[in-house]
Formats: C-alpha cells, sequence, structure tokens
C-alpha cells in the first residue's frame, strides 16, 4: 500500500529526514516512536502534503501512484489521512458541516453522488457510537473551546466518518487521561480491516497497550534506526532511548 | 425546493452571473440633470403638483452641496450630466395582473431566480421588483391588502395614499440630510412602500428586487416602510446589475418608521456588478438607509450582506427615540480586486433604556479595502443606554486593507458602551487542516469565511441565506492562490 524509498525532507534549509525506508502492507499497524525531534511529525506531514516541507530526494508509492506528486487534497480524497497533534480550529464551522463538505468531496472524487442529509445524519450517528463521542460537540464550531480530549476524540470520529485507506495517528495520545486514551484506542481498533493500515506516531509505549502493533521503528536523526515487533516497544519503555542512540550513532560515527 | 436548487445551480457557476443584459425597449429622459428632468420625471409619473414641488425644493438644495469627500474610498469624479436620471422598461399600460407583465421583462427575473410564479405559489414571499427605477409588479397584493398592509411600488402609494406618503416621506432621512439623499430626492423614479397597520403580523417576508438594465443609467430608487403600533414586518431587499465597463450610479433612500412596539427587520443581500478584476466598471453603491424607533419599545434591525459594487459606501442607522427602543446592526461586507467598502452603521440613543447591537464582519481580498465606520451616540437623556459592538475583520492575502473608524459619543453618565474590534488572517494551518480532509483550499476559503459571518448570516430570513452563503464563496473565487 505505502512504499517509502530513501525520503529527505527539510524544513528552511533544516534536513529533518534523512532517508527514511519503510513499507506498509494493508492490515498492519505500524508504530514510529523515537525522541524528541526525531522527525516523527515530520515524517506525518510530509506523506500527507504540508508546504512548509521541502522534499529533498526518495519517493513514495501509495496504491501505485506517486503521493508526493498529488496535492493534499487529493492525498486525502485517495484515502489519506491525519490525525493531528494539534487540531486547528476553524471558527463558525461546527464538525457536522466541515465532515459533509469533506465527505462529499471525497464522495465527488469517487464519482459518488453526495450523501443526502438523511443518509449523512445516519452515517454520522452509527460513527459516534464508535467512538463515544457527544452529539452536542460535532455542532459546535470545530475545534474551538474543546478540551485537549475532545479534540483528539474527534480526529477519531472524522476518521471513522472519512473511512481511510492509509490513517496517520500523529501522537494522538498525547494529553489524554487512561479513559479517553482507551476510548481512542477502542475506536482505531474498531476502525481496524483488512484493507486499511495505521501508522501510529507516539512518544510512549502506554497506546500500544491498546493498539497492538504489528511493527515498530524507533525513529532517530530523521532515520529508522531500529525495527522490530511489539516487544522493541516494551524494551524502549523499560531502557529508554539512550542504548539506542548510542548504537547508531557509533554506526554512523 | 425548486427553487432552492435554482439558487444553488445559478449560483455555483463562477463570475459575475448577473451580468447578462435584457433587451428590453426603455423610454428614458436625455442625459443629465436641471428642473426640467426633475419636472420630467414627475410628469412621467403623472404625480401631484406637491410631489413636484418637493422634488424641486430636494433639487434646489442638492445644488447648493458638495460631493462629500470624509469616506475612506476614492473614485474618479462623477459627472451627473453624464447620467440618465430615468429609463423605464416601455411599456403602455400598467400591468393589472402578472399575466400582463412584458414576457421579456418577466425572462429577466426568471433569469434572477424571482420566478414570479412559483414565488407566488410556493414560498409566501411577496416581491417587488424595480428594473432601472421602475417598479415592475407586485406580487401577492390582493392576499396583503385583507390585513390591511400596503405594499406597492412608489408611484402607486403617491397615486393611492398620497396622505401617507405625504406624512412619512422624508421623515427619517429629511431632503436636506445629505448630498446622496438630496439627489434621491430630486430624481427618485420608484422604489417601494409598504405600510403596516396597527397589530398586524405581516404573515410573509416582504421582498424587492432592484436591478439595473439599461447603459448609463443610474438607479435611485427610495423605499418607505411604515410599522404602526404593536405591527411586524420582515423586509428583504435584493440588488444585482449587468456587466459594464462604465460605473454606473446607485443612490437609494430607504426610511423606516417604527410606531410603539413596532418591529421591522431589513435584510439586504447587495450583489451589485463589483467591476472587472483589473477594477474596470462597476456599481457606485451610495446609499442612505436610516430608521426611527419613533414610539416605545419599538426596534429596527438591519442585517446586510454586501458582496457586490465597486464602491459601497453606506451606514443603515437606527434612531431610538422612543423608550426601550432597541436597534441592531448585523453586516457582513466582502471587498475583493479592487472594490472598495466603507460601511458601518449609526445608532443614536435619544430614549431611556435603548439598546443597540452592532456586529460587523468585514472579509477582504485582493487589493481592495475594507472599513467600517459606525458611530454611537448617547445623548444626554439616554438613561440606562446600552451599546455592544463587534468589528471583526479578515483577511485574505497581503495587499489588502481592512480598517475600523468607530466613533463613540457618550453624553449621559450612566450609559454602558462596549466596543471589541479583532483582525485576523485566515491561516494555512486552516486551509490545510480542510484540505487534509478532501476539501480543496477554494471550498476552504468558503467554509471559513462563512464560520466566520455566522453570526451575521443567522439573522437572515431562510429564503436568502442559502443565495448569501454561496454568494460569499462566489466573490472570494480565485483570492487564493
Amino acid at each position: 500500500m505505502l512504499k517509502i524509498k530513501n525520503l529527505k525532507a527539510s524544513v528552511e534549509g533544516k534536513m529533518i529526514l534523512n532517508g527514511i525506508n519503510l513499507e506498509v502492507k494493508p492490515g498492519e499497524v505500524h508504530a514510529i516512536m523515537g525522541p524528541n525531534g526525531s522527525g516523527k511529525s515530520t515524517l506525518a506531514s510530509v506523506l500527507a502534503g504540508r508546504e512548509d516541507y521541502q522534499i529533498e530526494g526518495g519517493e513514495v508509492e501509495y496504491i501505485g501512484k506517486d503521493l508526493l506528486d498529488l496535492s493534499p487534497e487529493e492525498r486525502a480524497r485517495e484515502g489519506v489521512f491525519l490525525a493531528f497533534q494539534y487540531p486547528v480550529e476553524i471558527p463558525g464551522v461546527s464538525t457536522t458541516n466541515f465532515l459533509k463538505a469533506a465527505l462529499n468531496q471525497v464522495r465527488e472524487h469517487h464519482g459518488k453522488p453526495a450523501l443526502d442529509a438523511v443518509s449523512f445524519l445516519k452515517l454520522m450517528k452509527e460513527k459516534m457510537a464508535l467512538v463515544e463521542i457527544d452529539q452536542a460537540l460535532l455542532s459546535r464550531s470545530l475545534n474551538e473551546g474543546f478540551s485537549g480530549g475532545e479534540k483528539k476524540r474527534n480526529e477519531i470520529f472524522q476518521m471513522a466518518m472519512l473511512e481511510p485507506k492509509l490513517a496517520i495517528l500523529d501522537e494522538t495520545d498525547s494529553g489524554l487521561d487512561i479513559d479517553a486514551l482507551r476510548i481512542v484506542a477502542n475506536g482505531v481498533n474498531k476502525l481496524k480491516t483488512r484493507d486499511n493500515a495505521t501508522i501510529l506516531i507516539t512518544h510512549y509505549q502506554r497506546l500500544l497497550d491498546y493498539i497492538v502493533p504489528d511493527f515498530v521503528h524507533v525513529l532517530y536523526k530523521g532515520r529508522i534506526i531500529k525495527s522490530g515487533d511489539k516487544s522493541l516497544a516494551l524494551q524502549l519503555e523499560e531502557k529508554g532511548y539512550d542504548w539506542i542512540k548510542e548504537e547508531a550513532d557509533t554506526v554512523s560515527a | 425546493m425548486s427553487k432552492d436548487n435554482q439558487i444553488l445551480e445559478e449560483l455555483t457557476k463562477s463570475d459575475y452571473k448577473y451580468g447578462f443584459h435584457s433587451d428590453i425597449e426603455t423610454e428614458s429622459a436625455p442625459k443629465g440633470l436641471n428642473e426640467d428632468i426633475v419636472r420630467f420625471i414627475s410628469a412621467k409619473k403623472e404625480e401631484p403638483e406637491w410631489m413636484l414641488e418637493w422634488r424641486l425644493s430636494a433639487y434646489r438644495h442638492w445644488l447648493t452641496l458638495k460631493e462629500p469627500t470624509w469616506q475612506n474610498v476614492t473614485f474618479p469624479e462623477i459627472n451627473y450630466q453624464d447620467i440618465i436620471f430615468y429609463a423605464a422598461p416601455k411599456q403602455k399600460i400598467s400591468p393589472k395582473s402578472l399575466d400582463e407583465v412584458d414576457p421579456e421583462l418577466r425572462a429577466t427575473f426568471e433569469k434572477l431566480g424571482i420566478s414570479f410564479d412559483e414565488q407566488k405559489r410556493l414560498t409566501g414571499v411577496a416581491v417587488d421588483a424595480v428594473l432601472d427605477s421602475v417598479s415592475v409588479a407586485t406580487t401577492f397584493k390582493s392576499k396583503l391588502g385583507e390585513l390591511g398592509i400596503i405594499f406597492c411600488s412608489f408611484s402607486e402609494a403617491v397615486r393611492e395614499h398620497p396622505e401617507l406618503v405625504k406624512k412619512y416621506i422624508g421623515s427619517v432621512v429629511p431632503v436636506n440630510d445629505n448630498y446622496f439623499s438630496a439627489l434621491n430626492s430630486a430624481v427618485f423614479s420608484d422604489g417601494s412602500f409598504c405600510y403596516i397597520p396597527k397589530g398586524v403580523r405581516c404573515p410573509m417576508e416582504l421582498s424587492t428586487y432592484f436591478r439595473i438594465n439599461a447603459m448609463n443609467t443610474g438607479q435611485f430608487e427610495r423605499t418607505l416602510i411604515v410599522a404602526e403600533e404593536g405591527s411586524y414586518v420582515s423586509y428583504l431587499e435584493g440588488c444585482t446589475a449587468p456587466m459594464r465597463d462604465e460605473n454606473q450610479l446607485h443612490a437609494a433612500v430607504v426610511e423606516i418608521f417604527a410606531a410603539k412596539d413596532a418591529e421591522v427587520k431589513y435584510s439586504t443581500v447587495q450583489n451589485w456588478y463589483p467591476g472587472s478584476k483589473e477594477g474596470k466598471g462597476g456599481i457606485y453603491n451610495f446609499v442612505t438607509k436610516r430608521g426611527l424607533c419613533s414610539g416605545d419599545g419599538s426596534k429596527i434591525s438591519w442585517t446586510q450582506v454586501e458582496t457586490g459594487s465597486a464602491v459601497t459606501w453606506k451606514y443603515p442607522s437606527c434612531i431610538l427615540k422612543g423608550d426601550n427602543s432597541i436597534g441592531e446592526f448585523y453586516s457582513v461586507a466582502v471587498t475583493n480586486n479592487y472594490q472598495q467598502a466603507d460601511t458601518g452603521t449609526k445608532m443614536i440613543h435619544i430614549g431611556k433604556n435603548t439598546r443597540s447591537r452592532i456586529v460587523s464582519k468585514g472579509i477582504s481580498a485582493g487589493k481592495s479595502q475594507n472599513s467600517y465606520r459606525g458611530q454611537v451616540k448617547v445623548m444626554k437623556r439616554a438613561e440606562g443606554a446600552r451599546n455592544y459592538s463587534q468589528c471583526d475583520s479578515l483577511l485574505l492575502g497581503d495587499k489588502c486593507g481592512a480598517h475600523t473608524f468607530p466613533y463613540i459619543d457618550v453624553e449621559n453618565p450612566l450609559a454602558i458602551v462596549e466596543h471589541e474590534a479583532t483582525t485576523s488572517k485566515i491561516g494555512e494551518d486552516q486551509i490545510f487542516y480542510c484540505n487534509q480532509r478532501g476539501i480543496a483550499t477554494e471550498d476552504a476559503v468558503a467554509l471559513i469565511v462563512n464560520g466566520f459571518a455566522k453570526e451575521v448570516m443567522n439573522q437572515l430570513p431562510m429564503e436568502f441565506a442559502v443565495e448569501a452563503q454561496k454568494l460569499l464563496a462566489i466573490s472570494l473565487e480565485g483570492s487564493v492562490g
């Protein structure tokens, strides 16, 4: 589904990604971990197409297409979803209206007619139950005055509505208390199918107690320096990042 | 429902959609302005002597005035001798029913999305349409008549209800009020008149549709709304004009009189031709709108969505004379390309415990300039007066301007006046967030702008809300690269 080859990217002249290689297949869950400043969120932003980042080399193939050649909205319509670390406020626009605009543009892209109000509402109710989100929240201005937990839950709700092929969750666990974490994780798990894939970007292994990854990768200085299964995450939890950093620094030196 | 679809269909195409010109034979006065032209107009309208005298006094006063220059807009000097002050669609006998209206004329209105048949059947909106200064058709007259409501063209009101016109014309906006109101008073060719008797709640939205069709003509219409004690009316006004390279002048006057406990809600969606992307042509929209809350407990509410015109210059105002009277002003003004708008309101608190609320949302894009200018004046005897003003500006791009000129003048120490203002830009992160959900940039801008203007849009009657939302989006098309 997703093949990243030697991807390099910079921001304001500073190299952040120094050659990322990663393959994600349908049905898989990949966790990307790493210390602060290792390039985790940059990777998420580059895959989603944020303009602030300059691609310096490499390629990304997504369902047979050149991902880097697509505009951010085309990527979204083709099923790439980014759950934002810091969801953006849009005053005066309710989540409901926002999603209606989004869903209908995605549908149009796939040659499907716009959903009528009744079907849209029905779909909403169904997905609301998945992430245990309250309808009142969806009528409020998008993310405006939402608590940290509400914002993250709202991101997962949007994901449920848009049913992406590739979901990238950028530190969705940060700022969540244990109950919110459980709800968010449950939502993600329920949305998992054989045909879609998830990339979890996280600091902590805590999230991985709830969403069990097939692969864990450690990102450091813009490179994946170690990959393994979920036991790697436990190792990191226990020993921190230092041992792995040292290993990497020794190799590159 | 099919009306909604029609509106949606019309409005989802880009560019100025009302730029068509209809081949309707018109009868017009020679270019220029002098006493003979004023007499000509009055004679054409078969007006009584007092009406002519009123016009002439206005004209003579106008001659003593100078065009004002204090507004924050620039435009080439207007040559008043180069304007045709009267143009009427040729039609020999005034129509008794809609079926008698010139088919070409009706086709024009159908293009505008106001089909009279449908209006009649479905919506319950009574429409008075003004084409090139002359009122063409008023629907629903008989139905309203049963309630004692008068809703007709201004000319007809002068003929049929001279005592009412005489009593109220110029009572809120006097002849000598300002340069353009004096000009309008001299040469106004038609407009709408509306009278709601005591205790009557008008059961439908009354609506006027203005359109300039002929070349080189100015449009000078006059609207007079009188709401007697305890009555209620909601009034809608919409405007369009064909695309032309030269500028055209629109100088209207709207007067509202509200007696004790009467409530008038006046909504405008102004979509005059804004000029080309390079700033050529477009309408000069210089309008005087004022409401007098004459009786205690009366209320006048202005809502405007201003997307058109090359230059807009207007301040729908409320004089809060009656104790406990309420004035409201809700405005969205959008400027793009080379458009200029200097708009706002005046709230004059005279009576005790009078309240006013101002919500202004300015959106500037392209190389446009958008100014809010508002005056809140609390007179000495206006004990317990309250005002709340909120002025928000949204900028798209870095070549446009947003300006706020609030004037606050309080003579009563017990008054409470609040003013809040914000200026913001549409953030790249907001656009990216929308993009990431599959929403194209232009649609994202429309979504964000509509959200920004929501508080005002919510004030619009349903019939206009959809159209206004689409208008905002269209006006800003191509404003984000």
